[in-house]
């Protein structure tokens, strides 16, 4: 999917989130990083279609997305969105969670959304959960099935915001392997993470966001070996000190 | 986990440890009473009652009449309060605004006596149970209005994202998200809510609508027993609202879902 920020800035009352950020490219599988402040989420939210920038202009395919409801309806068919936490709705067990936008956006039959829910939840080992409401299951099950929700539409594109920063060590990588493993499949994917493993080994491409902007970009590896600046670079050192 | 020595959660009580409990509150509260009553040399029969017993009846199918009207119309009221005072048409937000602080700052005996006796008049509404079924509601409704804004207010921005990145159009949002979550959170405020409306109903009395206290004011002045007669419809008053309660609690129960923070 290619993608184009041209000069976007998103200010909230009287703070800079983003300044001026550029980036165009075709996204597989890009990782976005940087310190916290920087204006991650707010550049994927943005990508997500669920704010809109204050300036600038945003091309997917080079088409420029308006960021209307009634147009931003068919978009969200095509790119997904994970969040944090509690990303899924309280009331409803992980079967309605998932069925919901089968039947109510893509206007599938009953019978049909459940049948694809169940063999993503037979796949990703949540058959178990099928049943539970969200309070019934652990945080790396809930995300799991956020992220069954996310790509049961098939999405082009699936956004994921920090999935794994709210998780113990053990579910975090039950996560990973599951976006792995969807990624394998030719998902692409944005991914704003702290996760340096997955960022450098999972990823194709990294975004370093710093200062409410772009600072660096490039393939994983390259960027990983050679930082260029030297904010990356104590970037780098500081979120690896601990890392054994 | 720190212990909580006073509160009761996650302690099981026996059965037999629960009814002797409720007989030691049962003989606490009668013997008080009846202590009371004996130490003023009163002696009740209730016995009086019986005869009146087609009109205390009538009296409570109104009683319960008026409520559930008003209970359906102050919904509507509410519902249309809460909404308008996040509306963007000025307006009717700063109406709505008005409205519900004038009604929540008044008491209810004086917007009776105001609405029937002025407004009513004014405008040809003669008929009583109309006229108290309708400010009934108008006074409820300010309340529900605020059950209901609190409720809306109570649903992180997070949930109308996750609607909106489902692809969602705004009615499916309200429908299978903003509507069940925030019933799910009201649903005791509103049935406390109705308690109040069933007992508020009483002060309807004063324009003569004929529902359980007033006939019981028409009773006393016959038969002159007027101890038996308001305990026995304050008993009455109690059935209703006890009944509420408990099915809101049965309620309560099959919409609670547990929120993670």
């Amino acid at each position: 999917m290619n993608v184009e920020f041209k000069a976007i800035s998103k200010y909230f009352q009287d703070q800079t989130a983003l300044e001026n950020v550029n980036f165009h490219d075709d996204v597989s599988s890009l990782a976005i990083i940087g310190p916290s402040g920087g204006g991650k989420s707010t550049l994927l939210r943005i990508m997500g279609g669920l704010i809109s920038p204050s300036h600038g202009e945003l091309l997917v395919d080079g088409r420029q997305l308006r960021f209307d409801r009634k147009s931003l309806q068919a978009y969200h068919k095509k790119v997904g969105f994970v969040f944090q936490s509690n990303g899924l709705f309280e009331h409803m067990t992980a079967l309605e969670n998932v069925t919901l936008p089968l039947v109510q956006s893509l206007g599938m039959d009953r019978k049909e959304a459940v049948h694809i829910a169940d063999s993503l939840f037979e796949r990703f080992g949540l058959h178990d959960q099928r049943s539970k409401h969200p309070y019934q299951m652990s945080g790396g099950q809930q995300q799991r099935v956020s992220i069954a929700r996310a790509v049961s539409v098939k999405p082009v594109l699936l956004l994921l915001d920090e999935p794994t920063s709210a998780l113990d060590p053990e579910y975090t990588a039950d996560v990973l392997d599951m976006l792995r493993e969807l990624q394998k499949e030719g998902l692409k994917t944005m991914i704003v993470t702290h996760e340096m493993g997955f960022a450098k080994h999972a990823c194709e491409k990294l975004l370093f966001l710093s200062h409410h902007t772009v600072v660096e970009y490039g393939y994983s590896n390259d960027v990983f070996k050679n930082p260029k600046t030297h904010e990356l670079q104590s970037f780098l050192d500081l979120v690896l000190e601990w890392k054994v | 986990m720190k212990e909580d020595r006073f509160l009761t959660k996650g302690i099981n009580p026996s059965k037999f440890h629960k009814i002797s409990h409720i007989a030691i509150v049962v003989l606490v509260l009668v013997g008080f009473v009846w202590l009371s009553v004996h130490l003023i040399g009163l002696e009740l029969d209730f016995g009086t009652l019986f005869q009146y017993r087609n009109r205390l009846w009538q009296g409570f199918l109104m009683t319960i009449l008026i409520s559930v009207g008003s209970l359906v119309v102050s919904l509507f009221i509410g519902l249309i309060a809460a909404l308008g005072q996040e509306y963007k048409v000025l307006f009717l937000q700063y109406f709505c605004k008005t409205y519900v602080q004038i009604i929540r700052g008044t008491p209810l005996l004086v917007q009776i006596y105001f609405f029937y006796y002025i407004i009513g008049t004014a405008w040809g509404i003669n008929n009583r149970y109309i006229a108290g079924i309708v400010i009934l509601s108008l006074f409820e409704g300010a309340y529900i209005a605020e059950i209901i804004r609190g409720g809306i207010q109570s649903i992180d921005r997070q949930k109308y994202e996750i609607a909106i990145s489902l692809g969602l159009t705004s009615y499916q949002t309200f429908r299978f998200v903003t509507f069940p979550l925030v019933l799910s959170r009201i649903i005791p405020a509103l049935a406390g809510q109705f308690s109040s409306i069933i007992k508020d109903s009483s002060l309807l009395s004063v324009i003569a609508v004929i529902e359980l206290t007033q006939t019981t004011q028409e009773i006393s002045a016959d038969n002159f027993r007027m101890f038996e007669n308001y305990i026995f419809v304050g008993f009455l008053y109690f059935l209703l609202t006890f009944a509420v309660t408990t099915l809101s609690k049965k309620w309560e129960k099959r919409f609670h879902y547990e929120r993670r923070i």
